[in-house]
């Protein structure tokens, strides 16, 4: 089919824009989607940033992340969702959170753009929380060296409180301890 | 401050962890995790389990959907769709969740006024009571998961409406807009899409979700906004002061008093500017509730809600009935 604007590449891109509740569907060439500013996040930034910063960013960034993917995520799919690597490129959206797993080291340069960080120090989900507490029983018992263990996991744990709690201080000298605990241990 | 200030939301997305994204999911399968979602809601010992409403998108008419965009209870993007698509509503509207939007769940706290804090705890505990129920999709490092990443970490957008007559007028906003980025932040148009917001009615957010916790981003969106009010203040004061000003602000409350058709572009507009009276101090009989309630009834799809299918200049006649009562 061809580019529903330019009529005269291939239509690569399905758009669909909803504004008001009214929705909107083409079909558009690469470079017609991009030149109306339709694109996703993982090929498109110049939506998100300042044209200033984009100058040659776009291309720095196809080219770092072409870098960044190993032949292997072409044929690669996700086990859970059946989502490959190209899908995710596609739509700017993930498949499941096994995604995440699988394809983070392709996606993390993305979430650092997007957020400037990668590192989550928020609310922690209750569930989750159970789960830490039930791995680290778990080692406790399977390992003999469990004490040891078992204070470590306390020590991050009170590192994830006081990052999330903003205090820096007590923050660095836990994640000192933790280091230092750590380095005995090896 | 709460002239300025109509309203506040916080919203979370979540996912459930043992299904695909909703990309990743056929209507049954959507219909299944939301049959799932509504039950742990009814189950789950909150405020919303007593009295809620659940409406599938797949039963309702066009103007019905619109509606609910125009009341801010679904986004335009939940309405496009209706496979599998269904939204929790609390009776009194406060509390609402979309069930298959981008995400699995996306869970809003409506407050009126400036109530980010308490918008927050009422959002936390409903997240707290639902996780315990359905297990969220979690990472230690990227925190909360979602179908795209730019919602990764807390999953939380919190936001406030805001009023600017004076520093729409004065072409503040757009240079403020671009400040905003550097600080995580972002304002549009809070009624319709595009440059020119209708009603002066702004949408202040926060755009970075991974790490910053909840409590940082809502303090960050808390100080901006403050900032914006005083901003905003201090701009009508100096605008009143003139009598151009005060005319145009009165002649809006005129005509809205004894028009007898009235588009909802030119009521919006007239509204605002009454606002921008009643803020300032020019108008005293009237309260900005009355005018933010106004708003809202005022838009098509919500008059054909409650009016049938009628013709756009019997809409024009029954929305100039409803500002003639200001």
């Amino acid at each position: 089919m061809k580019c529903q604007k330019c009529k005269n590449n291939e239509a690569t891109t399905h758009v669909k824009r909803v504004i008001n509740g009214v929705t909107e569907e083409y079909e558009l060439c690469r470079d017609c989607a991009e030149a109306m500013g339709v694109g996703n996040i993982f090929r498109d930034f110049s939506n998100d940033f300042g044209s200033t910063m984009l100058g040659g960013f776009n291309s720095l960034f196809k080219s770092l992340f072409e870098n960044a993917l190993p032949a292997r995520t072409q044929a690669t799919r996700c086990e859970t969702c059946g989502s490959s690597y190209n899908d995710i490129m596609r739509t700017g959206m993930m498949g499941c959170a096994d995604c995440y797993s699988l394809f983070r080291d392709e996606i993390m340069p993305t979430v650092r753009r997007v957020h400037g960080n990668t590192v989550h120090c928020g609310k922690n989900s209750p569930t989750y929380k159970v789960e830490i507490r039930e791995r680290a029983e778990r080692e406790n018992e399977e390992k003999p060296g469990g004490k040891q263990l078992s204070e470590l996991d306390s020590l991050k744990a009170q590192l994830d409180e006081a990052v999330k709690n903003q205090e820096f201080e007590k923050a660095a000298e836990l994640r000192d301890r933790i280091k230092a605990m750590e380095a005995q241990d090896e | 401050m709460s002239n300025i200030v109509m309203e506040t939301r916080i919203r979370l997305a979540r996912n459930l962890k043992k299904y695909p994204f909703p990309i990743r999911l056929n209507t049954a399968k959507k219909e299944e995790v939301a049959n799932k979602i509504i039950d742990a809601v009814k189950h789950s010992n909150s405020p919303l389990a007593d009295e809620l409403d659940v409406i599938w998108i797949r039963d309702l008419s066009e103007a019905e959907r619109i509606a609910l965009v125009e009341r801010h209870l679904a986004s335009p993007e939940f309405i496009s769709e209706s496979n599998g698509r269904a939204l929790i509503l609390s009776k009194d509207r406060t509390m609402s969740i979309m069930l298959n939007e981008e995400d699995h769940i996306r869970l809003q706290i409506l407050e009126k006024g400036f109530e980010l804090q308490k918008a927050y705890d009422i959002a936390d505990k409903l997240d707290t009571l639902l996780d315990e129920n359905l297990e969220f999709a979690f990472d230690e490092s990227l925190g909360y998961l979602t179908q795209c990443p730019t919602n990764l970490g807390t999953g939380m957008r919190a936001s406030v409406m805001l009023h600017l007559p004076a520093l729409k007028a004065s072409k503040a906003v757009s240079r403020i807009a671009g400040n905003l980025q550097k600080l995580g932040l972002t304002i549009r148009g809070a009624f319709g899409e595009g440059t020119e917001p209708k009603g002066a009615v702004y949408q202040l957010s926060n755009q970075v979700t991974l790490g910053i916790s909840e409590k940082a981003a809502i303090e960050n969106l808390k100080n901006i906004a403050e900032q914006l009010v005083s901003q905003e203040l201090a701009a009508q004061k100096r605008m009143t002061e003139s009598a151009q000003t005060q005319d145009k602000i009165l002649r809006s409350l005129g005509v809205l008093r004894y028009a007898k058709l009235i588009s909802c572009d030119e009521a919006m507009e007239l509204l605002s500017n009454v606002r921008f009276g009643i803020s300032s101090g020019i108008i005293t009989d009237i309260t900005t509730d009355s005018i933010d309630s106004m708003l809202e009834k005022i838009q098509p799809a919500v008059i054909m809600v409650e009016n049938g299918d009628i013709s756009p200049e019997e809409r024009d006649v029954i929305r100039a009935k409803m500002v003639n009562r200001l």
